[in-house]
């Protein structure tokens, strides 16, 4: 700890070092065992990894192009996006096997799945619509009209808001999830992918992928209270293009995957400024924490790897090879 | 709509802040779906075109089109209206065509007097640069989607006109870039028997200076060609350009046939074994049916869906134009050509495109500065600029004439 401390002093803020030591006492508990899980966009498969070797043990294949994936409340399934397949494919994870198929309307590219478990919400790039999915019945329930080729959904940990972005309309859309509705629209920059609520459903971040930037939004108004700009010696700011977006529960720190720039950005959420670009493989897109919040997990589309990010020391400790084009990523405790 | 969770029935105590976004509604941007009662601001846009004939292309597998930018504008008009029903704004095109030999300025005075001022206009160069001159055209913003002319980049600008389609520069500098990356540097020049033809033969030779090219043969091809297809046809393009490329080494044909007159022939009969680019073969572009990179996908399906075709680089450059004036009208919630301009001008606009980056207007020559595509007739070979071509303000910029190599001074609206 007296490395960090020493390193903590030159310009990294005490809430930083607050949650270092924070982090450092529960990391004394006992190791947790959780598996990760990577979509790979070119090979059709999932990747399994074990947390704790940090090994590849299984690749299943899958439908056409899987993206976006999801677990399920209860940790047993993987809900996987295969796009060019036009619906959702359950993955047993005990047995590593698809047992059923979910309507998803066309194209489904990225879901969510609301706090209770029992709806999944996807969006369909192809027709402008997020298709709501009841899980257990294995219905499509209802679709809602939103912007051009909707893409990122993020649910409020409290239940009470989608927020989907449209890629070509460039807004967050804000949809009541007791009444289904759109109730408001937040314009951002150009081309949004992804959209995270931090853990106390009171902001939601926005990331610009072509606008390079991330949008803070407060949930109560509904205005936009920053925007996150980057800048990286020696990067083109045309390739710094913001995608992915993790945010710790403590809501200290944030994690924004910035694409062809191979960086990841670490934010102190408190100043709303980047602390620290950590290096990752190529076109970094999603992100995953593990389960004790301390490792975050990057896919690394063009390297074909994930990077494993130390929270504690924000260092890169190890990229691990997967499938072709690493899309999604997920954790399972 | 039905509720899905019947137990979650407290209504959230939003009243306040719902008057508060009526009466905030007009200021600002963000519009409520639901909930704008206000009045919708109008953006009308018009498509100028001319009657052309009707271009039969060379391959059978290749459709007969008429090629006018307005599948594209169309497709723009409803990715606008669908951002517009959020924002309380309605955008409508108005297509006009003129006949080949007749002037654009009656059709033109008639939309400016219907109260147009955002035009999109496929027209050769000359037509549209007396457009622009026009002094009722002073107060209107012109989106060139066809004019690929060099002069109107390098010294014939205009203050109302901007340019979504590529000019010739750009797509021999971005044709260019990838041979030197191949390091493809010996060409055989053929050149068409068109002023069109020797235009892009002369960018041609410039990207080949700029990159360090060397032109190691030269031809015009003469030929005048017939009717499109006859049978036993190919036993003719056999012999004529087996005899036609006996020339010494070089390591690649480039090709600048514009109209599609023989172009395709080249490619497996030259009589060394080279590849063929230029016009055909590897070719660089705007647009191509091929592309599917950084999201395209989709917005391809839904023109092929629409049109039973895949779109043009003419249909790509009127949908960025409609999309820049669609963008513009959102951030500045104006439907004013001189305000939108403004905007478009400024360092803030910016616009996704399926390219992967942002595209925007470059402000000494209203062009606007865009990836290009390195294709080949059925799949997307590379994107230009390439890897290592730097730029001290954009790596978009190493494609086409530079700011301190175009005559023209920064654009100011009205």
């Amino acid at each position: 700890m007296s490395i960090m401390s020493s390193r903590c002093s030159f310009g990294i803020p005490l809430p930083l070092i607050a949650m270092v030591l924070s982090l450092a006492v529960s990391a004394s508990g006992r190791v947790q065992a959780y598996t990760i899980y990577v979509s790979s966009e070119k090979d059709n498969t999932i990747s399994v990894i074990d947390g704790e070797s940090l090994k590849v043990k299984h690749k299943v294949k899958v439908g056409e192009r899987p993206r976006g994936i999801a677990l399920s409340k209860d940790g047993k399934n993987l809900y996987v996006c295969t796009s060019d397949a036009d619906h959702i494919e359950v993955l047993d994870l005990e047995t590593l096997k698809v047992t059923h198929i979910l309507p998803s309307g066309p194209d489904p590219e990225l879901l969510v799945l609301e706090p209770a478990g029992k709806y999944l919400y996807a969006a369909n790039e192809d027709d402008n619509m997020v298709t709501v999915v009841d899980v257990q019945k294995r219905q499509k329930v209802t679709e809602i009209k939103v912007g051009v080729e909707p893409e990122g959904m993020g649910i409020s940990p409290d239940g009470k808001w989608l927020v989907n972005t449209s890629e070509t309309t460039n807004m967050a859309h804000f949809i009541d999830l007791e009444t289904l509705k759109i109730v408001d629209n937040v314009l951002v920059d150009q081309r949004p992918r992804v959209a995270e609520f931090t853990s106390d459903s009171k902001q939601v971040w926005v990331s610009s992928e072509i606008g390079g930037t991330v949008s803070v939004i407060d949930v109560a108004s509904r205005q936009i209270i920053k925007r996150i700009g980057f800048e990286i010696p020696g990067i083109h700011k045309e390739s710094i293009q913001p995608v992915g977006i993790k945010i710790t529960r403590d809501g200290r720190l944030a994690f924004i995957a910035l694409g062809p720039a191979a960086r990841v950005a670490v934010i102190d959420t408190a100043k709303m400024e980047v602390v620290k670009y950590l290096l990752v493989g190529q076109r970094v897109w999603n992100l995953a924490f593990s389960p004790d919040e301390k490792r975050i997990f990057t896919t690394n589309g063009v390297s074909n790897d994930i990077s494993v990010i130390d929270v504690e020391r924000l260092k890169v400790k190890k990229s691990i090879q997967v499938g072709r084009l690493p899309w999604g990523v997920v954790v399972r405790p | 709509m039905s509720r899905l969770e019947p137990k979650n029935k407290k209504k959230r105590p939003h009243a306040f802040p719902a008057i508060l976004f009526h009466l905030l509604a007009g200021l600002l941007l963000y519009g409520a779906a639901t909930a704008t009662a206000a009045a919708t601001l109008e953006i009308q846009i018009a498509l100028l075109s001319m009657e052309e004939e009707r271009h039969i292309p060379l391959s059978l597998l290749e459709p007969s089109i008429d090629d006018t930018g307005q599948m594209g504008a169309e497709q723009g008009i409803s990715d606008n209206n669908t951002t517009g029903q959020f924002t309380g704004q309605s955008f409508t095109l108005k297509a006009e065509k003129i006949k080949a030999d007749t002037s654009p300025d009656e059709a033109f005075e008639k939309l400016h007097a219907q109260g147009v001022r955002l035009f999109l206009v496929n027209l050769p160069a000359a037509k549209l640069i007396a457009l622009a001159d026009l002094p009722r055209a002073k107060d209107s913003l012109l989106f060139n989607i066809a004019a690929m002319d060099d002069h109107l980049r390098s010294h014939m600008c205009r203050p109302n006109l901007l340019h979504t389609i590529p000019s010739r520069a750009m797509l021999a500098d971005a044709l260019a870039q990838y041979l030197t990356w191949k390091r493809w540097n010996e060409w055989f020049l053929v050149v068409g028997r068109h002023s069109r033809d020797k235009a892009y033969a002369k960018a041609l030779r410039r990207a080949g200076k700029r990159f360090g090219h060397k032109i190691t043969e030269e031809k015009e091809w003469t030929f005048v060609p017939g009717a499109r297809r006859t049978d036993s046809g190919h036993t003719r393009e056999q012999q004529e350009v087996n005899a036609f490329t006996q020339v010494g080494d070089y390591d690649i044909l480039i090709v600048a046939d514009e109209l599609d007159e023989f172009g395709a022939f080249l490619s497996y009969r030259s009589y060394l074994p080279r590849p063929v680019g230029g016009t055909h073969g590897l070719s660089s572009a705007a647009w191509s049916g091929a592309h599917e990179q950084w999201g395209a996908t989709q917005f391809q399906r839904r023109f092929h869906e629409k049109n039973g075709r895949w779109m043009t680089e003419r249909d790509y450059s009127a949908w960025l134009a409609v999309r820049t004036i669609g963008e513009a009208a959102t951030r500045t919630s104006s439907n004013l050509a001189e305000q939108l301009q403004r905007y478009i001008m400024s360092a803030d606009f910016n616009l996704a495109a399926f390219k992967g980056r942002a595209v925007s207007y470059r402000d000494w020559n209203g062009q606007l500065r865009q990836p290009l595509l390195i294709t080949s007739p059925r799949l997307m070979i590379s994107v230009s600029p390439q890897q290592g071509f730097l730029h001290q303000y954009s790596t978009l910029d190493t494609l086409g004439y530079d700011r301190a190599e175009s005559s023209c001074k920064k654009q100011q609206p009205g």
